[in-house]
């Protein structure tokens, strides 16, 4: 009986922090409409600066003080400023932007806090409240510590329930994201109340990061990893109802500590670790969507580039032409980055038919890499190439199986199912992987004595197959298939009128692109000749999964050249930190800002620097005003504002004379002249 | 009498709104040229809403009303020309700080926030400073209907209490004009004619009244002069009576 009490009381300590950290999230998304991937980030962030401020080894201020700036300065101003900079001009931007965008913010913020903090030097680690110090409960301690996290998750409910419903500020933050424009219309600031929104949202993480982090040491990746975990509330609140964004924190912290109570009875895929993305998975599949919760963003208006066969046929030469001098020109470290980034090109292609085509984003390309090259290892480690028709298989089996029931899912809530998906895959498939495998697990591809063993033929057979693969891509650009996906990404009513089976084209366009990347996640094995547990990850070691899909988004994941150029600069971005040092900590930032300037170039960099180019081209000629940019926010931001030239109040009436239109129009005169006469200047 | 030309925005805001009001209209464009991009809609506007008139501004889709409208509250830029509101001069006003001053805009397609109650919906008026605790009292007694529906979402509401929502609203901030986008758009002839009641009513409260509409005839009988918009300019000004003699004329894309 105690040992069940127990059990209780720890799920209640483990839901409050999730119903803080999910109500927060719940919070920036009623009112911004922008689901915040970054949530966990921010939490992470403000962790660490209230250890910097608090810690002995630190700043060592008094507790009070440091919470005080972490809670009450930092995350609001923090909050405030992405939403300055960033998040506010998503507001017209297309669904996949603005669920990038949020990832590119991710990790960003990621590698900051490890230049800041890098993990190698900094030992952090945060005491809880009071010290440890418990009450009895019956028959059970209960720490201060405990009863603090739960009576914050009581306040935050209250409080946040009064704000929104009863407050005119929370009135006017709800009534910003249904339309800017008609709450300006109405008097409200929209850009006010999506800035108070992005901070409240912001102190809500910290609080979360705060509570969070007495329990474990300080970890940039680890932390933020277990505020995603909250990600499976807010679903179970369908991302926009606080009470059952808490019902669902409830369930998560009981699921996840049963888990941990009993792991030894229970299948090793069920576990703590495991528990929350599965529950965010079956949330997504299992509850009727609520169709409000998506708010009305502007249809893509990407356009896919008409890339005739034979250009991409050239190009694809012409790659197999560069893999065959490289390692003429190349040795060691680069020679190496050279086949990951050719690998990394080929995962960033499969994006192109699945996210460029049909508009369904998924953050799962990495993933599928390392099922293929677990594949590989169980199949084909010997160096059998018909081993890679397995990978082809499996993968895109895989694919179907993982497609199918998230099908009906779209948007943001399939990105969120195919997260789930490669936090699972990390968990439950690559970190046993990397166990059983030892370090030499890869033969290099053989026909019989022939065997693609040199450095030279490898990265020959994996241009040839980023060449055949790209072709095959162009073509089915201008194939039927590709034209259905097309439609399908432009009108999905349309299309299903039109006699077209939605569901079968999804399952096969998941199932294509999960082949691809299977396979260019056997080649990099084979390349590295080796497997280990981050190689796949989402966000952990070098060549994480959520920079590529960023890198492939930037690069112009509607075309294969760009999608290839984003995953091939990724692998060599390491390389560049590693022979500059000076460049190293830009260069781990790289990815996230690229991702961020998402927020600017929504079509991906290169199709938009030759736009922007020409635009800005057009405008000198023309005189028009630049776009909005950072560079202008700031300094208008800095420079003294111009005045204000609302009117005074109207009086309503005044001296009317009705019917003297005559009159009226003689006084006024069609004067153009007037409008010459600034009134400020007068 | 002092002209806007002369107008000193350092003097004192309540002597200088009061000279103002007495001679100048309360919505004035000048020459208002407004594109999109690289396309100009408007090629030069003029237009003006007098003290306590209802004026209507027709022409069919695409003339360039509705962007007209959204010049007037501040969404959009005009590339060249004026905007005058009460005599001021106001390009570049940010539309928050217009609707504050009491320019109360009821947009094309139910402007009602569909996802808030009728209650937040009319609470949303006080953030033009009118106080929230007689928002509510004030349309109730002037909209029993929406009374009845104080605590449903806006969105769950018939076409034509929505638009009765979104006017009430408006109302509540005592504006000193009311910018009014496709009233009868979707709706049935019959209550189509129930508000136009309600805007003849309003101005006889004196408040001026700027109406975009289609559907010409209807607002002509509360309209004190009518403006005629074709292919970004104005065609025709005058009277109800003046204007429904072009209307076929514009209708069937004649030029005059």
């Amino acid at each position: 009986m105690t040992d069940l009490y127990s059990v209780l009381i720890l799920s209640l300590v483990s839901a409050s922090i999730y119903a803080v950290a999910a109500s927060g999230l719940v919070l920036t998304y009623t009112t911004s409409g922008i689901f915040n991937f970054a949530h966990g980030t921010i939490a992470m962030f403000s962790a660490f600066v209230y250890w910097q401020l608090r810690s002995p080894d630190a700043w060592g201020l008094p507790v009070p003080v440091a919470l005080v700036l972490t809670l009450f300065v930092f995350a609001p101003a923090l909050g405030w400023f992405i939403d300055w900079a960033i998040m506010r001009r998503l507001h017209d931007a297309s669904a996949m932007i603005r669920i990038v965008v949020p990832i590119g913010l991710l990790v960003a913020l990621i590698s900051l806090a490890q230049i800041i903090w890098p993990p190698a030097t900094v030992n952090a680690r945060l005491d809880d409240f009071f010290n440890g110090e418990s009450i009895r409960l019956g028959e059970i301690n209960v720490t201060y510590h405990q009863l603090i996290v739960f009576a914050v998750a009581v306040a935050v409910a209250i409080g946040l329930r009064i704000l929104l419903f009863n407050t005119r500020t929370g009135i006017a933050m709800r009534a910003v994201v249904e339309s800017r424009d008609l709450a300006a219309l109405n008097g409200a600031n929209p850009n006010r109340y999506s800035a108070i929104s992005w901070a409240l949202g912001s102190m809500l993480a910290a609080v979360a990061g705060l509570l969070i982090s007495p329990l474990l040491q300080l970890d940039q990746v680890n932390l933020t990893l277990l505020v995603i975990n909250a990600f499976a509330a807010a679903v179970v609140g369908k991302l926009r109802s606080l009470p059952l964004t808490f019902v669902g924190a409830i369930f998560l912290g009981l699921f996840v500590e049963l888990a941990r109570r009993y792991q030894s009875d229970l299948p090793t895929w069920i576990s703590p670790d495991t528990v929350p993305v599965l529950m965010l998975f079956v949330a997504l599949v299992v509850l009727p969507q609520d169709k409000a919760a998506v708010f009305n963003v502007a249809r893509g208006s990407t356009r896919v580039p008409q890339v005739t066969v034979r250009t991409a046929a050239l190009t694809g030469l012409g790659l197999v032409a560069v893999a065959w001098m490289i390692p003429s020109l190349m040795t060691g470290n680069a020679l190496q980055t050279m086949g990951f980034a050719m690998g990394l090109g080929l995962i960033a292609i499969s994006m192109v038919p699945l996210t460029g085509y049909a508009g369904l984003l998924s953050l799962a390309p990495m993933a599928f890499a390392g099922v293929g090259a677990t594949v590989m290892y169980d199949m084909g480690k010997t160096g059998n190439p018909l081993a890679l028709i397995l990978v082809v298989l499996i993968c895109g089996l895989t694919g179907a199986v993982v497609a199918l029931p998230a099908i009906r899912l779209k948007g943001l809530y399939l990105a969120l199912a195919t997260m789930a998906f490669a936090f699972f895959c990390e968990k439950v498939v690559f970190g046993p992987t990397a166990a059983r495998l030892n370090s030499h697990a890869y033969h290099p591809l053989a026909i019989g004595d022939w065997e693609a063993a040199s450095p030279r033929a490898q990265l020959v057979v994996m241009a040839v197959t980023v060449a055949v693969v790209g072709v095959l891509i162009t073509a089915l650009r201008r194939s039927a298939f590709g034209r259905q996906l097309q439609a399908m990404k432009d009108s999905p009513a349309a299309a299903s009128t039109l006699g077209m089976s939605l569901t079968r084209l999804k399952v096969e366009v998941f199932a294509m692109s999960a082949a691809i990347a299977g396979l260019g996640g056997a080649l990099l094995a084979i390349w590295r000749g080796q497997y280990n547990a981050e190689q796949f990850s989402l966000l952990q070691g070098t060549l994480p999964g959520l920079p590529l899909v960023l890198m492939a988004v930037v690069g112009g994941i509607a075309a294969v050249a760009g999608a290839f150029l984003g995953g091939f600069l990724l692998a060599f971005m390491p390389l560049i930190g590693e022979t500059y040092p000076f460049l190293r900590n830009l260069m781990n930032l790289t990815p996230g800002l690229v991702g961020l300037g998402l927020a600017a170039n929504p079509n991906g960099a290169i199709a938009q620097t030759v736009e922007q180019v020409t635009a800005k081209w057009e405008a000198r000629r023309s005189d028009h005003p630049p776009e909005d940019n950072l560079g202008r926010r700031i300094l208008t931001a800095l420079a003294p504002g111009e005045p204000s030239f609302a009117p005074e109040r109207l009086l309503v009436g005044g001296s009317a004379d009705a019917g003297a239109l005559a009159a009226t129009d003689a006084e006024i005169g069609l004067d153009h002249g007037r409008c010459d006469v600034d009134p400020r200047s007068a | 009498m002092t002209s806007p030309r002369d107008f000193d925005p350092s003097a004192g805001s309540a002597t200088s709104a009061a000279l103002v009001d007495e001679v100048a209209p309360l919505i004035e464009l000048r020459g208002v040229r407004a594109s999109y991009g690289r396309i100009e809609v408007l090629h030069g506007v003029d237009l003006v809403v007098p003290h306590g008139e209802v004026v209507a501004l027709l022409g069919p889709n695409g003339a360039g009303k509705t962007t007209t409208l959204s010049v007037i509250t501040g969404q959009h830029q005009p590339s060249s020309g004026c905007v005058h509101v009460a005599g001021r001069h106001v390009n570049g006003a940010d539309p928050a700080a217009l609707a504050r001053a009491g320019l109360c805009t009821i947009p094309e397609g139910r402007g009602v926030f569909r996802n808030l109650t009728v209650r937040d919906n009319l609470r949303m008026a006080s953030m033009t400073g009118v106080p929230e605790s007689d928002v509510v009292e004030r349309a109730v007694a002037r909209f029993p209907r929406l009374g009845e529906r104080i605590n449903q979402v806006a969105g769950t509401m018939s076409g034509g209490e929505q638009q009765m929502l979104a006017m009430a609203r408006g109302l509540a901030t005592d504006p000193g004009v009311l910018l009014i986008d496709e009233l009868s758009m979707g709706l049935a002839p019959l209550i189509v004619a129930e508000l136009y009641e309600i805007v003849a009513g309003i101005a006889r409260e004196g408040v001026s009244i700027l109406v975009v509409e289609q559907f010409a005839r209807t607002v002509l009988g509360v309209a004190d002069r009518a403006v005629i918009m074709q292919h970004g300019t104005v065609v025709a000004t005058g009277t109800p009576a003046e204007i429904e003699a072009e209307l076929s004329a514009a209708y069937l894309g004649a030029s005059t």
